[in-house]
This record gives structure tokens, C-alpha cells and sequence, in this order.
């Protein structure tokens, strides 16, 4: 039994360490919330403005001029705090924001990430990503392992970057990856999803990797 | 020298001209300057260049200007919640140029304080990086990225007094401030006017320095993009259910 969604965002959640400000995108990463581990204090960064911020607001409640990077509508909490989208980036180019979790197309070996283009197809923009995986200083990636029996851990990205040399850790339905994208040391498999086989892993991977002992 | 006029049209008076660059604060479209951006399309200016986070919508915010074709290029970090906007893009009518969020958000801040270029990581070795000066600081590689100056800023405050100190509510925030002062003619229009001294100075988040021109818009229409809530049974964060 590979890993759901939801079990993929409460693997992601264990990165959480007590005191971190956090940014998470939109899909699979935004379920990480669910799963904040209790005693731990963690801020959650919105990119458009705000730190700290609480549920969904009750039906009637909701505030044109308080949402998050989804633009969905949200709730202030006794942490919030509001400021620009300079200031907003200032934490994230300056390296104040400590883990960053977002989706992919795909990821490289070499910790290479591409999630805003394909070529040919209406391009929408890459938002704050490129900021994102630059300046934040743990960037994992949640996605599945493939897509459509295409591989999406790769020797190289074949689509447009969103950052080169990026990626720390990557979480797909099959397991848990780690990069040393700093010091080349390459992709490691550091944990098997519950009931998945290393032959089934090693079939729907074309980036190498070694096995953690 | 009196910087409040009686409605948008009048505030705009004289400062619009074809193929001109405007920036329109707001992000999504939470905090964008609406009343001023009808003004703009009634005016009938076109070939503009928009600097934006986005593009509004079908038929709101800066989707007015799209529905009208007054738009030549976007200059955003996300659009495409706007099927007209994807319409024109693929016909070879619309040109957009993506810049990062933050990329954005510091070219526009870096513009309005005189600062011409200045160096990121954002983008380094991805096809942003094309034709951009490359460095290497302290072992990591950054590319140059220009400041923006617009010769018109449009922004939207919940709060301002008559001088232009501007005050901004919640995430309605955003791209606002930077964008006042990086207008080589800012236009504010507040929803609540004051008088001089009756907010705070020490909540003022644009000087009145920054502002040319402004405009009081009480009954300003709030748009929500995706209305997400929850249930009264339900507590804990992300659990709810989108509507």
C-alpha cells in the first residue's frame, strides 16, 4: 500500500521543527496543516502578506481583504501579522522562512525542480515559486511518484526550471528521498512507503540513487 | 496644494496617454484599485503596459481592460484566471512578461527608491535568467534584475487623510505600497477620507510623500475569488470544505 495524500502531508509533517515559520503551496502541501504535530509552535506564511493564520472562516464571516496565496478566504489568529509583498519576500529571498513544502512536475537528481511550465500549454505564471525554492532554506517537494506511468524523479528535468540545485527532500506515494544539493553528493532513498518493494521503486525511478543504510 | 479630487475621472485628468506604463496594486483581487481602473478603461487609453501581481478576471478588476483591449502587455508573476486573457495571449494579442513574485515585488520597491538594478538568486539558472548579467557572490550565482518605475501608480488604502498618508487593511496590503511609491505619478483611492491628524503617525504605511493625487471611494465593492469556509462543528484548520 503505497502512501494516500493525506498520509504524504503527515510524512511532511514530521520536517516540522518547534519555532519554524513554514510556507506551504497549494495541492498536497496545504494538507500539512492538518497535521501540525501537537506542543509544536509553527507559523504559517502566506506570500501575499500574512504570518500566521487560522482556519477557514464560519459561512458569513468571510473578509474580501483576508486571504492567502490561494486567494482563498482565511482567519487571523493572535500570532497574525500583516505587511507587503516586499516585505513578504524579504523573509523569503532573505532566508527567514525555514522550510518551504510545494508540489512538482518533476525533480532531478541533482535537486533540480521544475512545477511552473509546460511548453506549448497556456503558461500561468510561476507566482512565488522561483522565490520559494531560492531563498527558503529547507525546500521539500510532495508529489506522486509518477504521473501517467511517466517517471517524475529524473537524471535531468526535461521541462523549464523553476530553480536549479533546490530541492532537499522529496515525498512521493513510494517513499522519502534526500538530496545533497549542495555538496553533490546525489539522491538517497531514505524511506520505503508501508508495503511498496525497493524493485517497485527502482521501476518508477529514472534518477539514480543510492539506499540509506 | 490640494491632492483630493471630487471623483476618478477628475484624478486622472491629464495623466493618461496611449502606450504609457501604468501599475495597479492588488493581488488576486484583494486590494486592487477598481474604481480607478474603470476610470481608466472609460478614458478609452490604449496600447497600456500593466505591471500587476495579476490580471482580476473576467469583467473585474484589471479584466475590465482586457475586455476592452487596452491592454498591450502584462508585466505579472500569475494570471490566467481569465479566459479572455487566455484568448488574447494565444492569438498573438496580449503579450505577458513573467517575472517572479518577489522579483516583482523588489523591482517595484527598488524602482521607487532610485535603485536602477540589484542582484537575486530568484531565477538563476532557470530561462529567466536569459539575457541577465550573472554573478557570483559568495559561491552562489545571481542574476540582475532592473528596478520599475511606471508613469502612473494606481493604489488602493482602507484609510488616508488628506495629505496621502496612506493606511492599508489586512492582505488588501500587497503590492500597494510599493507601487505608490514607484509611480512617477501616484493616484490613491481610500475608503475611509480623514483629516490630518487623525490617524496615528506612527501607523501610516505611505507617507503622503508618495501621493499625487486621491480620490474617496466609500462604497468600494469587495470581490472575493475563491470563498472557502467552514461549518460551525467543525475546529481544526484546513478541514473545511470549499464552497
Amino acid at each position: 500500500m503505497a502512501w494516500t495524500r493525506e498520509q504524504m502531508a503527515e510524512r511532511a509533517a514530521k520536517e516540522l521543527r518547534d519555532g519554524f515559520y513554514v510556507n506551504l503551496g497549494i495541492g498536497i502541501p496545504t494538507l500539512v496543516s492538518n497535521y501540525i504535530p501537537p506542543g509544536l509552535s509553527v507559523q504559517l506564511q502566506s506570500e501575499n502578506g500574512m504570518l500566521g493564520f487560522g482556519p477557514f472562516p464560519y459561512e458569513g464571516e468571510e473578509d474580501p481583504d483576508l486571504i492567502n496565496a490561494g486567494k482563498q478566504t482565511v482567519t487571523e489568529i493572535p500570532t497574525t501579522s500583516f505587511f507587503s509583498s516586499a516585505d513578504s519576500f524579504a523573509m523569503i529571498r532573505g532566508g527567514h522562512i525555514d522550510l518551504s513544502i510545494l508540489g512538482a512536475m518533476q525533480v532531478a537528481e541533482n535537486g533540480d525542480l521544475a512545477n511552473w511550465m509546460i511548453p506549448g500549454k497556456m503558461v500561468k505564471g510561476m507566482g512565488g515559486a522561483m522565490d520559494l525554492v531560492a531563498g527558503v532554506k529547507k525546500v521539500v517537494v510532495v508529489m506522486e511518484h509518477s504521473a501517467k506511468n511517466e517517471p517524475k524523479l529524473l537524471k535531468q528535468c526535461s521541462l523549464p526550471l523553476t530553480g536549479a540545485g533546490v530541492v532537499d527532500m522529496v515525498i512521493t506515494d513510494l517513499g522519502v528521498f534526500t538530496i545533497d544539493k549542495k555538496g553533490g553528493g546525489g539522491m538517497t532513498l531514505v524511506e520505503l512507503a508501508p508495503g511498496t518493494t525497493h524493485e517497485e521503486v527502482r521501476s518508477k525511478t529514472e534518477a539514480s540513487y543510492r539506499i540509506a543504510q | 496644494m490640494k491632492k483630493l479630487y471630487p471623483d476618478a475621472q477628475a484624478a486622472l485628468a491629464g495623466l493618461l496617454r496611449d502606450g504609457m506604463m501604468i501599475m495597479a496594486g492588488g493581488f488576486g483581487l484583494c486590494g486592487i484599485p477598481e474604481v480607478l481602473i474603470k476610470a481608466i478603461r472609460d478614458s478609452g487609453v490604449r496600447n497600456l503596459t500593466v505591471v500587476s501581481n495579476n490580471a482580476g478576471i473576467d469583467g473585474v478588476g484589471l479584466g475590465l481592460l482586457l475586455d476592452t483591449k487596452q491592454i498591450k502587455k502584462m508585466v505579472s508573476s500569475y494570471v490566467g484566471e481569465n479566459k479572455i486573457f487566455a484568448q488574447q495571449y494565444l492569438a498573438g494579442e496580449l503579450e505577458i512578461e513573467f517575472n517572479p513574485q518577489g522579483t516583482l515585488a523588489e523591482r517595484i520597491r527598488a524602482g521607487g527608491a532610485g535603485i536602477p538594478a540589484f542582484f537575486t538568486r530568484t531565477g538563476a539558472g532557470t530561462m529567466i535568467a536569459k539575457g541577465k548579467e550573472e554573478r557570483e557572490f559568495e559561491g552562489e550565482r545571481y542574476i540582475m534584475e532592473r528596478g520599475l518605475v511606471a508613469d502612473l501608480a494606481i493604489v488602493h488604502a482602507w484609510m488616508g487623510d488628506t495629505e496621502g498618508n496612506l493606511v492599508y487593511r489586512k492582505t488588501a496590503r500587497n503590492f500597494n505600497p510599493m507601487m505608490a511609491t514607484a509611480g512617477k505619478v501616484t493616484v490613491a483611492e481610500v475608503e475611509h477620507l480623514v483629516q490630518p491628524g487623525d490617524i496615528n503617525p506612527d501607523h501610516i504605511i505611505t507617507p503622503g510623500i508618495f501621493v499625487k493625487r486621491m480620490i474617496h471611494v466609500p462604497n468600494a465593492v469587495k470581490h472575493i475569488e475563491q470563498r472557502t469556509v467552514r461549518r460551525h462543528t467543525e475546529a481544526p484548520a484546513g478541514t473545511a470544505e470549499e464552497v
